[in-house]
């Protein structure tokens, strides 16, 4: 299976000509799979956007004035877990975000911490996989930044996210690194609500929302994610939605 | 000798005609699916359950469908555009476009047009179909509109909905007026291909069906309609 797959990824960007520009034979080596002809569509479509964003734009940002009224609040706005509740408490001032695998120096960040990091603030559409869509303003430390400082080793290829509520997703560095990819602490122009994942949340615009995940536990960088779980490089992919979610 | 029908419809004409035939049908059941997780329609940027709504669709509320109904939609959307854009550069390339769809001259007369109106309305058809060379007009121009208007207008609304296409190209927001508006006009438009195919499948179904389906199937039509 992970060969067909591994064969699907190749047979979709070699159709397009893309074989050279994503390096070689192997473009995603140890990569999500997902078998079959989604698998096949799946990457079609992500070699057709890879190679449309292949100047790495940024997606489309708005003036403050353009926020939504309401933002929608969806799956978990109120993480039930001991740990974070007395974190929640104490206004977050105990939380952690550890960073850890393939970097030169692992480390856990606080709140404190990455507010100190410089900042980024945007203004974005975010669309959600239902259908709807709101604006809203974030601000917040750049992942690139964060993975710097850490030392990400040149074998990494992504990075995998964990969350309070136990969600997990993983991003390879064309998206994890591109500069509107933020770990947000702050929505429109206050501190991230609870609703929103406070303390912090990942925000990566040129994806459907599902990739933004709320609640942030953790931070990997690795070289494959083909090892984890299932294989299909997300939790929402176990559960029939696409890895990549550009479309 | 029995002499030998000639070809009606070219083999690419037919494989494309089935192919895009079965991705429209799976494009119509999984974008209905998808559409079922937000049965809301509204015009600009943003839109939810709490904003208000241009028109609200009858039609039950559930977030179940949205997986496989996504899945599917952009496996047979990859299908019916790959096929559709086969059929149009064969069509242009070997003129099939200019010689079998585009009107010609005496069927844009108005008492042409007329006279064929009054056909359709009362349900006959328009020439004697055992003679029938050419399409008639509103047929030809049915199938420009869904070949030239139609069709392009789905795909590009389709892709304004695309997070990473429109990052590429930002231009498609202002082409359609924002996100929702894309997300409607994508309805509108599905709404009145859906209307062409049943339009579509009465007609076959009120000319010979036999007959047609045998020459969409064969590309021959074989003598008479009753022979097999």
């Amino acid at each position: 299976m992970a060969d067909i797959s591994r064969r699907g990824w190749l047979v979709g960007a070699s159709t397009l000509g893309l074989a050279p520009w994503l390096g070689g034979c192997e473009p995603i080596e140890g990569g999500p799979s997902r078998p079959g002809l989604y698998g096949l569509s799946d990457t079609l479509t992500l070699a057709t956007q890879r190679f449309l964003l292949r100047d790495q734009p940024l997606a489309r940002e708005f003036p403050a004035d353009a926020i939504s009224a309401v933002f929608p609040a969806i799956n978990t706005t109120d993480p039930d877990d001991p740990a974070y509740k007395r974190s929640k408490d104490l206004e977050f001032a105990d939380w952690k975000l550890p960073v850890t695998g393939l970097v030169e120096r692992p480390g856990a960040f606080s709140l404190a911490d990455l507010r100190a990091m410089p900042a980024r603030t945007q203004v974005t559409l975010h669309s959600c996989e239902q259908g709807w869509s709101a604006i809203g303003g974030w601000t917040g430390v750049p992942l690139s930044h964060v993975l710097a400082s850490c030392g990400l080793k040149p074998e990494a290829r992504f990075i995998v996210i964990r969350t309070v509520d136990g969600w997990w997703d993983s991003y390879d560095l064309f998206d994890a690194l591109h500069p509107q990819t933020i770990l947000a602490y702050g929505m429109n122009g206050g501190d991230l609500p609870v609703a929103h994942g406070a303390p912090v949340r990942l925000r990566v615009e040129r994806q459907l929302g599902y990739k933004s995940l709320k609640y942030l536990a953790g931070i990997e960088a690795t070289d494959r994610v083909s090892g984890i779980g299932q294989g299909r490089g997300s939790m929402v992919s176990e559960l029939g939605f696409s890895w990549y979610a550009g479309i | 000798m029995r002499p030998v029908e000639p070809v009606r419809h070219p083999l690419w004409v037919r494989l494309t005609h089935w192919i895009g035939a079965g991705a429209f049908v799976a494009l119509g059941v999984s974008g209905v699916a998808i559409l079922l997780a937000l049965p809301r329609l509204f015009w600009g940027e943003t839109g939810a359950n709490d904003a208000p709504a241009w028109i609200v669709l009858p039609l039950p509320v559930n977030l179940e469908q949205t997986g496989w109904g996504r899945n599917l939609h952009f496996l047979a959307a990859w299908i019916f555009v790959l096929s559709g854009a086969l059929y149009l550069a064969a069509a242009l390339v070997s003129g099939h476009l200019f010689r079998r769809l585009a009107p010609e001259r005496d069927q844009l007369r108005p008492g042409h047009l007329a006279r064929e109106l009054r056909a359709h309305l009362r349900l006959r058809p328009s020439v004697p179909a055992s003679g029938q060379e050419r399409y008639n007009a509103l047929q030809k121009l049915a199938y420009l509109a869904v070949l030239l208007v139609l069709a392009p207008v789905m795909l590009l609304s389709g892709l304004t909905m695309s997070p990473g296409v429109t990052a590429a190209y930002p231009e498609l927001f202002t082409l359609f007026g924002g996100r929702q508006s894309a997300r409607t006009v994508h309805f509108l438009a599905a709404t009145l291909l859906v209307a062409f195919l049943l339009v579509h499948l009465w007609q076959v179904a009120a000319n010979r069906p036999l007959r047609l389906l045998r020459g969409m199937i064969t590309g021959r039509t074989g003598r008479t309609t009753e022979e097999t």
